[in-house]
């Protein structure tokens, strides 16, 4: 049975006298080794270079606005339900008059809380939404911690700034299949 | 006189400054050419290139808890790794480094000290080095450790006869047991290893067994003894067992350079020797003819070093059994095999030439028909 098409059929017939000493192997293997040794480096020197990680990367959880500026999360608890870490909680409050510019639905999320640690970034919350209020940005990572009051996300760290917007770079599948190709070239290169 | 032992005491400082400064950054190289080998780049943070990776090493090894297991043997504990260190370094005083500087008009060796039993000394040095292995282990009082250090004693027992004999060869070559006579004898171009091909595969392999090196690294394979005889090791006391493999490494190389490439010697000095002496006069162009020549040896060193690293991230451990056979079976009888050869063509009194060329002709017999590709794509 074939599994893939690279499998090797191997001749097992006996050794011959120069084989059973095994130097024409070692030596073929010491030359496989010194091409390995002189060919092209692969390692990406991480934190100061980093690769491009595709246009659907879950990292930092965002909470869009829409175009007037508005939050658009208007706090049904969708996400906290499928969140499969139970990493969301948040507090829902009512609009009143005056704050139609601040939030777009008649209730939102007073605090709207992701617990980091919990959280392992599943996308789920961002399946969830109803009001396409929750992404996860391909663009940035949740920072290590280095103490536990820094693992809470409150909406302070949250919620979008409209100065400097969001895009997704790619939505639908064939858009993100042209931006990969795109980018294997440039990495190529 | 003074003078002149004061120049040889810092000739043997000298040596045993580089033993350690270059087993020190053997670990450096021996990481890049492991990265290099794995398409990876190594340690390149500590300094330029990473040049000051072995510092930050030993700094984090003298740090680290120095741990005595309770059921160990304590005396026996701290004398494995010392003893393993010693007897490391104290192979290199007999190996010729380089030919001799001349301070006035006195001649000064280029080697620790100058023995007509050197390759003796090496050889009784390098079988007291087990016992560093073989205490440590059994000191530990633990299993895997003990196994290591038999495996390791077994080990080199075994490798040790071969390597003996191949060598015979060699002093029935030159006569002699100082390495100085058996470099001297190999003369500009004139290198053993064109009349030892067999011998040196054989003390090749057998280096490589008794450094406890891959393929051959038995005694402290991680996979099946978590670390052999060094599991109950930290600290510096680690850091001597790794540093004397290292060093240990480095005088395999020496001798290996020195028994069958000829040492210091290098195709055309006789030329380089009589440019230096007319340009500079008879003294200082002997010393620089000198320094040429340590540099060389330095280079063929060099090179065996890398070809230790290279075989070492290339090939598998060998199983125990295949060692034994490998040791007993194979190796002995062909440096008997080796040894009768050369004797009966130092007695036939031909040139040494005829039986390099039937050396040659053996070999194509035996090797050209046998290479062919075992693997055909489905
Ligand atoms: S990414 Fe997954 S785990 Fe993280 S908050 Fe969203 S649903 Fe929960
Ligand atoms: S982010 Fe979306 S799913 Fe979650 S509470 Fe707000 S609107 Fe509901």
């Amino acid at each position: 049975m074939q599994l893939t098409n690279r499998s090797k059929k191997t001749d097992k017939t006996a050794l011959t006298l120069a084989e059973k000493t095994y130097l024409p192997g070692i030596a073929a293997g010491l030359g496989i080794t010194l091409k390995h040794f002189f060919s092209k480096k692969v390692t990406i020197r991480y934190p100061e270079q980093k690769r491009y990680l595709g246009p659907i990367f879950r990292g930092h959880h965002i909470l869009k606005r829409d175009e007037e500026g508005r939050e658009r999360c208007t706090a049904c608890g969708l996400c906290a339900v499928a969140c499969p870490a139970e990493a969301i909680s948040m507090i829902a409050g009512e609009r009143v008059k005056g704050e139609e510019n601040l939030y777009r639905e008649e209730k939102y999320a007073a605090a709207y809380e992701i617990n980091m640690l919990r959280c392992i970034f599943c996308g789920l919350c961002e399946e969830a939404c109803p009001k396409e209020a929750v992404y996860l940005r391909h663009d940035k990572f949740v920072p290590v911690f280095t103490s536990r009051d820094q693992v809470i996300y409150g909406k302070d760290q949250l919620v979008e700034d409209m100065n400097n917007r969001y895009e997704r770079d790619a939505w639908t599948k064939e858009e993100m299949t042209k931006l990969w190709e795109k980018q294997q070239k440039v990495i190529t290169q | 006189m003074e003078a002149v032992l004061i120049i040889k005491g810092i000739i043997i400082l000298a040596i045993f400054a580089l033993s350690l400064g270059i087993a020190a950054y053997e670990t450096y190289f021996e990481r890049v050419v492991a990265a290099y080998i794995q398409d990876r780049v190594g340690p390149d943070y500590a300094g330029p290139a990473g040049i000051f990776q072995p510092l930050a090493d030993a700094g984090k090894l003298f740090f680290k808890e120095d741990f005595i297991p309770a059921l160990a043997d304590k005396s026996l504990f701290i004398l494995g790794p010392s003893l393993a260190m010693l007897t490391a370094l104290l192979t290199s005083a007999v190996i010729p480094f380089g030919d001799s500087f001349i301070y006035e008009g006195q001649k000064i060796l280029v080697q620790g000290i100058e023995v007509n039993i050197g390759i003796l000394w090496v050889f009784g040095i390098v079988s007291l080095g087990v016992y560093g292995i073989l205490i440590g282990g059994w000191s530990s009082n633990n299993k895997y450790s003990l196994y290591g250090a038999i495996r390791a004693a077994s080990q080199n027992i075994s490798y040790e006869l071969a390597m003996g004999l191949a060598i015979i060869a060699i002093l029935m070559m030159t006569g002699s047991l100082s390495i100085r006579s058996m470099v001297e004898a190999q003369h500009g171009f004139n290198w053993n290893i064109f009349y030892q091909p067999l011998g040196f595969i054989i003390f090749l392999t057998c280096s490589f067994a008794e450094c406890n090196r891959t393929p051959f690294d038995l005694p402290e394979s991680e996979n099946e003894l978590v670390a052999g005889y060094h599991t109950e090791y930290s600290s510096m006391k680690l850091g001597l067992y790794l540093f004397s493999e290292y060093v240990n490494m480095f005088i395999s190389s020496a001798v290996i350079a020195s028994l069958y490439f000829g040492g210091f010697n290098y195709p055309g000095m006789d030329w380089v020797y009589s440019k230096f002496t007319s340009i500079w006069g008879a003294t200082v162009g002997h010393n620089w003819a000198t320094v040429i020549g340590i540099c060389v040896l330095m280079a063929k060193i060099f090179f065996f070093i890398f070809l230790f690293m290279w075989v070492r991230w290339t090939l598998p451990r060998f199983r125990y059994d295949q060692l034994m056979d490998l040791g007993w079976k194979a190796l002995i009888p062909l440096a008997v095999l080796n040894m009768i050869i050369t004797a009966a063509a130092q007695l036939s009194g031909k040139p040494l030439w005829i039986g390099l060329i039937l050396t040659l002709i053996i070999m194509l017999v035996i090797f050209l028909p046998a290479i062919k590709k075992r693997t055909v794509k489905a």
